[in-house]
């Protein structure tokens, strides 16, 4: 099925433009032809969906070509394909703007434009994730990233009057800024409001950037797995897995038949600890406490499992790269074992208060996102799955034993936040069920490659992907030639195209019904803003 | 009055008078006025959670039943400045937040205290970048600092006791040492 695909890339790209490395297909355009190249992905080749668009700076890597290039991620969800584009692009130079064929495209524009100054056509050039007093771009590789900027003041509100003078006096603009309960002291979303309904929304992120990238071109392999641990804090078992995934496949080794299971018992209940605080953020923003504290009660157990592991309850850097870092200590499968049953029975306690509760239904049962739509705004994982799109990495992409291993994958109708709050349950059983699964029969052997040798990376870059609690985790990595640091690595992450939409999702609702629906969006702003 | 249980010398009290008396010798401040002052602020002290990172999962710990930061007072009931006295700040603060840190210390009522959790927020901790506040006593004065990364949430339970402590002794907090 390679061959078949490879030989239509090469039929309408030509064999110069094209080329396939470690499991990427990769093709080569430039500015001129990036519309229309884009086009015939989308239209005739079924790459339905935008993933990512970064830039990367050439600079430091080879003095011949053009001084930045913007890359371009997409996928095919019936063959389950992934396409690399890449332009190259001096600086001042124009790059069309892709985001009239793919809405999504607009933030990571603006992105791209903000950390290194490449000038797509007609976006909106204002700062995404610095702040705006900012001068110069900061992941070029002549910016020093000791080199701190103050700011003075908060951005403004500033709505433009598209309505007659009447309707324009009884509109006003609120603020809920950064520090409310439901944003988490994060994020900010400027509302027009016309009585409780709001007209028009503007949001502002940034307010959590810590600068992990610029970080990561400074640090070693191993010594980027804390900072990768922090991303979505939630659930910080599956962003280090998918990390070390990367480095591994970047290197091309296989790592031992132990560490693929213990990092699937890792992932799964990283995955059950991340759905249900995001259950009970969503139930504390609109009302109920005692669920919340009912779902903080189930997280604790499993946060106490993994403190018997490693000693530590968030942020353990279990895994390391070729392996898992430490054994099971004695005792450990059975204590886990009784755990995870003690979870199903407060799993049947929150379903009694919830599931058929005539007030959460009718909360909840709001601001509907449909599979088209979803797929536009580049959605993955729950969210997607909730709008009745029957994809998961898991499942068409399987990697470690999860072919070997059964489980379902629920689907949800209407796309509303009460399917994103039923699939969350189903998955926290299916999640469960996965991990007694592994312990009955958990092979044995080494738990670690002995010798990892960085010397043997060429000119390769990855585009690796795992499936993370919120959607497709991806990281893409461009190693640096004799050295054991990376040259960029970026992150795809997942709820950045989420909260993208929410100014569409939530046009014409009532306010109490946006609280209810960032809710269950999960964005988690370690992971919006790196 | 003293008693003996089980071999352990307890104190019971027989009426409310030996209350007050027990409470003017254990509190070192002098003057009877700034004495109750003093156990009354330290008994309910109200939090504003400036909750931006990953410590603020531990501080949510921290508030759950089994270790019940309720019962030494603390509450956080609602989230508004003008109701509180302690400022709690976890999670990394960025260029970008400093405007709405600074704007929210302002608009609390004296008398404050601030505690920072987390190694984020007391010094910058593992993010020495162009966007990360090396620490948030840059933008205000803080009274406490409980390290860890994240720090369990016992640990922010004695942050806390040290405060109560300080606050008993009659140590005035920073903002009052500042601002006469």
């Amino acid at each position: 099925m390679d061959n078949h695909i490879s030989d239509e890339f090469i039929k309408r790209f030509g064999d110069d433009n094209y080329s396939y490395e470690l499991g990427n297909h990769v093709v080569v355009s430039s500015p001129q032809n990036l519309i229309r190249d884009l086009t015939i992905l989308k239209n005739e080749m079924d790459f339905i969906m935008l993933l990512d668009v970064c830039g990367v700076d050439n600079q430091s890597r080879s003095e011949d070509g053009s001084r930045f290039e913007s890359v371009y991620h997409l996928l095919n969800m019936e063959n389950h394909h992934r396409v690399r584009v890449k332009v190259p692009a001096e600086s001042e130079q124009e790059i069309p703007t892709s985001s009239k064929l793919f809405n999504v495209a607009n933030w990571y524009e603006r992105e791209s434009w903000d950390m290194f100054g490449i000038n797509y056509q007609s976006i909106n050039k204002e700062r995404l994730l610095t702040h705006d007093d900012f001068i110069g771009h900061p992941l070029c590789k002549d910016y020093d990233y000791n080199n701190p900027q103050k700011l003075s003041q908060s951005r403004e509100i500033k709505f433009e009057s598209t309505s007659s003078n009447s309707e324009q006096n009884s509109r006003e603009w609120i603020n809920i800024g950064p520090l409310h309960p439901s944003t988490k002291g994060t994020m900010r979303i400027m509302a027009e409001m016309d009585g409780e309904r709001i007209r028009n929304s503007k949001l502002e992120i940034g307010y959590f950037h810590r600068c992990f990238e610029k970080i990561c071109e400074n640090r070693t392999y191993e010594q980027i797995i804390p900072y990768v641990d922090r991303l979505n804090y939630y659930s910080a078992g599956l962003n280090c897995i998918g990390w070390c995934k990367a480095v591994e496949d970047l290197l091309e080794v296989d790592i031992p038949d132990r560490a693929k299971a213990l990092r699937m018992v890792l992932a799964e209940l990283s995955r059950v600890s991340d759905h249900l605080i995001c259950i009970a953020n969503n139930a504390r923003d609109i009302g109920t406490t005692t669920n919340f504290w009912f779902c903080i009660e189930a997280r604790e157990k499993i946060n106490t499992i993994f403190e018997k592991l490693c000693g530590s309850r968030l942020g353990f850097s279990m895994s390391c790269i070729g392996g898992i870092n430490y054994d099971l200590p004695l005792g450990w499968i059975s204590k886990c074992l009784d755990i995870v049953n003690s979870v199903k029975k407060d799993m049947v306690e929150i379903d009694k208060l919830l599931t058929k509760n005539k007030i959460w239904m009718e909360r909840t049962q709001i601001c509907s996102m449909s599979a088209a739509d979803a797929i536009e705004w580049g959605y993955t994982g729950p969210c997607l799955r909730a709008s009745g799109v029957n994809y998961d990495i898991r499942k068409n992409r399987p990697y470690y034993f999860y072919d070997d291993v059964e489980f379902e994958i629920p689907l949800g109708i209407n796309g509303d936040c009460y399917d994103r709050y039923l699939v969350r349950m189903e998955e926290i059983r299916q999640s469960l069920k996965i991990v007694t699964q592994i312990l009955d029969y958990l092979p044995a052997g080494d738990i670690r490659l002995e010798n990892i040798d960085y010397s043997k990376i060429d000119n390769k870059e990855i585009y690796s992907f795992t499936e993370g609690a919120n959607g497709e985790l991806g990281f893409y990595l461009i190693p640096s030639k004799n050295s054991n640091k990376p040259y960029r690595l970026k992150l795809r992450s997942p709820c950045f195209p989420i909260y993208q939409s929410f100014n569409k999702v939530v046009k014409d609702q009532l306010l109490s019904d946006a609280i209810a629906t960032l809710g269950s969006m999960n964005v988690v702003s370690g992971e919006l803003d790196r | 009055m003293v008693s003996k249980l089980d071999g352990v010398e307890t104190t019971v009290f027989q009426n409310e008078i030996e209350i007050l008396d027990d409470f003017m010798i254990a509190t070192e401040s002098k003057g009877f006025l700034n004495k109750i002052r003093s156990w009354s602020q330290a008994n309910s002290l109200w939090v504003l959670p400036f909750m931006t990172g990953c410590c603020s999962l531990e501080y949510i710990s921290a508030m759950r039943p089994k270790n019940n930061m309720n019962k030494l007072g603390v509450e956080d009931i609602g989230v508004s400045p003008r109701h509180s006295d302690l400022l709690i700040v976890s999670g990394t603060i960025t260029e970008k937040q400093v405007p709405v840190l600074r704007k929210v210390y302002d608009q609390m009522a004296f008398p404050k205290w601030v505690m920072a959790i987390g190694s984020c927020a007391s010094s910058g901790g593992m993010y020495r970048s162009y966007h990360v506040v090396q620490g948030i006593s840059r933008v205000i004065p803080v009274d406490i600092y409980v390290p860890g990364c994240p720090p369990t949430p016992e640990a922010i339970i004695e942050g806390v006791l040290k405060l109560k402590d300080r606050i008993k002794n009659g140590i005035t907090s920073v903002w009052e040492e500042n601002n006469g």
